[in-house]
């Protein structure tokens, strides 16, 4: 095996600046703020009350009728998945059963999908009136709940809260028959799932691969959780915009939300045949390992983060010299971008004055395992229109921060963009794109 | 996208378990060896009123005998402990150094990876159950958020929350070993660890990693898990006899026995073996991965995705199904499994299906869900090392429209080269992996 080349040729996001791709790229470019006070519940009782919501969808219309009945099993991480993988399909050119039956043109068993995911949890109401018929003198009992409360649940429930049931859900609608993965890497999810998904084409096991992430955390178990890891910015409650700080001196942690970020990865002898749109080429990528004992950050020196984007660099055959855009994870939690920050100038050396860093969670907030895809997403527009947006809320970088983050929107000419994460648990990730050269 | 040309072969140098019979990888074979059941009354939770009131639990496990800093693993859910133990055992074996800075087995850690099938830890069901219970208002149906707030945020504990994320076992076992190279979590459900020893395979042999920890930790016996599998009508109820409940391919068979437990594998490329002067345990020769597409709830009748995923194993090994001397099977002793991964062999091995014994060690094990496949996966080196398959337990009414050689009820000896062990999961994940006896050509 020598080389197979990977390319990019669809793009689907839902994010909290809008529906579409498109709705995100002006988001991003305009500076706008994702990030709303939390409608969902309400956040009164919550040490953080903000999150990236997305705009309200009807998930019917994203789903054929053949799998209108299913939608009943769709949690929102689901939801956020379909509405993204119809976008990246319907941008590829490529027609699957979900897009048209009747004008088929792919086939399902050459077709892969690898989906980052996170830890689903469940719908809090929903559990309610079970809890509520198993309490004993007001307090809850395992043994009512075993015998009175268990059969109010609705008798799919699990199946709506497994992680690969936003691959299965995809892949039953537009009919994927090759290998199907789920990653459960948290934060770094989407990142790891397209490394994977671009694996699996190069070594000749599928043509084509829908490839990203989708994750709800507007979920009040979830939120609570990043609030007790302190992880989550209790300090702007009245301040929506200047909320979520990557690399900023203020900033005080970081602001959860929902998102859906899919491409459709393809072999380029495959997308060269059917003509189709090539926005970019994956030409490396690689991983790591945090290790730190205190494993909820990453280790301060970030020597995991470089050591991933150094296989990306040697896989790609290029030096620092060449990336001309870095989107980091950037979560605006102080101490982890810090880190960050040192794991990246570690691998960059001398550019890493010159190279702009671009952090979009300001605005995208951190939608967990959808941060890959939407990273992705973003440098895929940024190197289309040879435009990267200017950073937000970095407004006084971080005194230990050496990253020269964007301060306005500048045209250039994008070769090679690195987008990188990280998560809580240490995994590590890069993954470098190139704009595509025949 | 490059590979380094070399397209290495991948081999197992150690292996280790912490399963519901036994929490090292001898115990554990002879057990299931001798038929040995890992059911019992569930005791994580009190479980006396549920529709199951049994499981297969890992008894009497003390992680810290594993480690010399148990302290760094102590807040780790039930599947990252399990992980600790069952990574220190395969490292062990594999000759690879844990918890030390200056490693001294000439692997390079950048050049050492994890791939693991893992699940959730469990949810804090006290302070799940007790913050719904204390903002819910069931005159309205209306939930007080900031009732519900004030209970969770002093009931949840920040590290348990952590805990419950399904990357955690690898983090865990990052810790222990040092790897820097490529680290992946992955849960295709009851599929997961067969598919994550598959893809680590690929990286090996791709060049992207010497050595990785591969194989699966997970424990869905907690109180939200029982109730979904249990609404799901998944688990078997013979609450009257857990030892006996797990009885694949039986006429009789009412449901899958849930496990918990790790299970690891060391691969590693053939060249790294070598060159450390590694035990080799048995060569990866195949792996294939596919997806039903086809219901949420159901497999596809006719097994259209286990065909797929056995046909490509097939086809990467380079074998034909006349090869393959043993199947570990998926085998979960429910209804539908049983006779579709029946039917799906049938397809694939035409004439010699029926001459390919096909065992289901879930009917000793019970189901480990995300470790499943793993734990399965090293029955099946022992399978080969012994020249013996194990047997599918408690088959003693057969069911008369399932039809292969089952291996049924006492182990075989016979001459095992190759074994291919399936896995299935909800949804539609279809998962099989195909080892061999070393030999160097």
């Amino acid at each position: 095996m020598s080389s197979t080349r990977v390319v990019i040729t669809g793009i689907g996001a839902i994010s909290p600046l809008g529906l579409t791709v498109n709705d995100m790229w002006q988001g991003l470019c305009a500076g706008r703020c994702g990030i709303s006070k939390i409608t969902a519940f309400d956040p009164a009782g919550f040490d953080c009350q903000l999150a990236g919501q997305v705009p309200d969808y009807k998930i019917q219309e994203y789903v054929p009728k053949s799998h209108r009945k299913a939608v009943k099993l769709m949690s929102k991480d689901i939801e956020l998945a379909v509405v993204a993988a119809k976008e990246a399909l319907t941008d590829s050119g490529l027609i699957t059963k979900g897009i048209d039956p009747e004008k088929i043109n792919v086939t399902p068993e050459r077709m892969a999908i690898n989906l980052g995911a996170g830890l689903i949890s469940c719908d809090v109401i929903e559990m309610a009136p079970a809890v509520a018929a198993s309490l004993v003198d007001g307090k809850f009992d395992m043994r009512k709940w075993g015998k009175d409360g268990l059969s109010l649940v609705t008798p799919l429930w699990l199946l709506k809260y497994l992680p690969n049931m936003l691959a299965c859900h995809v892949g039953i609608i537009h009919d994927i028959e090759g290998p199907s993965n789920t990653i459960t890497c948290a934060e770094v999810a989407g990142h790891i799932a397209i490394a994977e998904a671009a694996e699996i084409i190069a070594r000749g096991s599928s043509d084509i691969a829908l490839a990203g992430g989708a994750e709800s955390k507007i979920n009040p178990v979830l939120i609570m959780r990043q609030c007790l890891i302190k992880r989550a910015t209790t300090q702007h409650n009245d301040d929506c915009e200047g909320a979520c700080r990557p690399f900023d001196a203020e900033a005080s942690g970081s602001v959860f939300g929902d998102g859906g970020g899919i491409v459709v990865l393809e072999n380029l002898d495959n997308a060269t045949k059917r003509g189709a749109k090539i926005y970019a080429e994956i030409v490396g990528t690689g991983q790591s390992a945090s290790i730190n004992p205190a494993y909820e950050h990453i280790e301060p020196d970030g020597k995991g983060l470089t050591i991933a984007i150094e296989n990306a660099l040697a896989q790609a055959n290029i030096s620092p010299k060449d990336i001309d855009l870095i989107i980091p994870h950037g979560v605006g939690i102080p101490q982890d971008d810090a880190a960050e920050a040192r794991g990246i100038e570690a691998a960059m050396g001398t550019e890493t004055k010159r190279i702009p860093v671009w952090p979009t969670k300001s605005m995208l907030s951190n939608t967990g395992a959808a941060c890959g895809g939407l990273d992705v997403i973003a440098a895929v527009c940024a190197m289309r229109d040879g435009l990267i947006p200017a950073a937000k809320n970095c407004t006084r970088k971080a005194a230990e921060c050496n990253l020269n983050i964007v301060k306005e929107a500048t045209k250039t000419d994008i070769r090679y963009a690195l987008c990188c994460g990280y998560t809580y648990g240490g995994q590590t990730a890069a993954v470098i794109l190139k704009k595509f050269e025949n | 996208m490059t590979h380094n040309g070399k397209n290495e072969r991948v081999v197992i140098t150690g292996l280790g378990i912490v399963c519901p019979l036994g929490h090292d990888v001898e115990t554990m074979w002879q057990a299931v060896l001798a038929g040995k059941s890992g059911a019992a009354k569930t005791t994580i939770f009190d479980a006396s009123t549920f529709p199951t009131t049994f499981s297969s639990e890992v008894k009497d496990y003390d992680f810290a005998k594993f480690t010399k800093n148990p302290n760094l693993h102590k807040d780790g859910n039930r599947g990252s402990k399990f992980a600790v133990g069952a990574a220190v055992q395969a490292c062990k074996q594999a000759g690879i150094n844990v918890e030390t800075d200056t490693p001294a087995d000439g692997i390079d850690r950048k050049r050492m990876g994890i791939y693991l099938g893992a699940g959730e830890g469990a949810a804090n069901h006290e302070a799940f159950f007790g913050a719904i219970a204390a903002g819910w208002d069931n005159q309205t149906n209306q939930m007080d958020w900031t009732k519900w707030a004030n209970t969770a945020a002093v009931k949840m504990k920040a590290m348990h929350e952590l805990e419950q994320e399904a990357n955690m076992p690898a983090a865990h076992i990052a810790m222990l070993t040092g790897a820097r190279g490529p680290s992946r979590s992955c849960l295709t459900a009851c599929a997961a660890s067969t598919q994550a020893v598959g893809e680590a395979t690929m990286m090996i042999r791709r060049g992207g990693a010497d050595v990785v920890i591969a194989g699966g930790a997970h424990s869905m016996i907690h109180p939200l898990g029982i109730t979904g599998f249990s609404r799901l009508t998944a688990l078997s109820r013979r609450n009257d006899s857990p030892e006996t409940a797990s009885r694949p391919f039986t006429a009789s068979r009412d449901g899958f026995v849930i496990g918990e437990g790790a299970a690891i594998l060391i691969l590693e490329s053939l060249s790294s073996a070598k060159k450390r002067g590694a035990k080799i345990l048995a060569e990866v020769i195949g792996y294939g991965s596919s997806s039903d597409a086809f219901r949420i709830t159901d497999m596809h009748e006719e097994g259209r995705g286990a065909i797929q995923a056995m046909t490509r194993a097939l086809t990467d090994a380079g074998i034909s199904c006349g090869d393959v001397n043993y199947i570990n099977t998926h085998g979960t002793s429910t209804a539908e499994n049983d006779s579709i991964e029946t039917k799906a062999i049938k397809t694939v091995f035409k004439e010699n299906a029926k001459n390919t014994p096909a065992s289901s060690v879930k009917s000793t094990l019970g189901h480990l869900i995300g470790a499943a496949g793993a734990a399965e996966l090293i029955t099946c080196v022992l399978a080969i090392r012994d020249n013996t398959a194990p047997p599918t337990m408690n088959l003693n009414d057969p069911d008369p429209k399932l039809d292969l050689d089952y291996v049924p009820n006492k182990p075989r000896k016979m001459q095992i080269d190759i074994a291919m062990n399936e896995s299935f999961g909800f949804g539609g994940q279809n998962n099989v992996v195909i080892i061999k006896r070393f030999r160097e050509n």
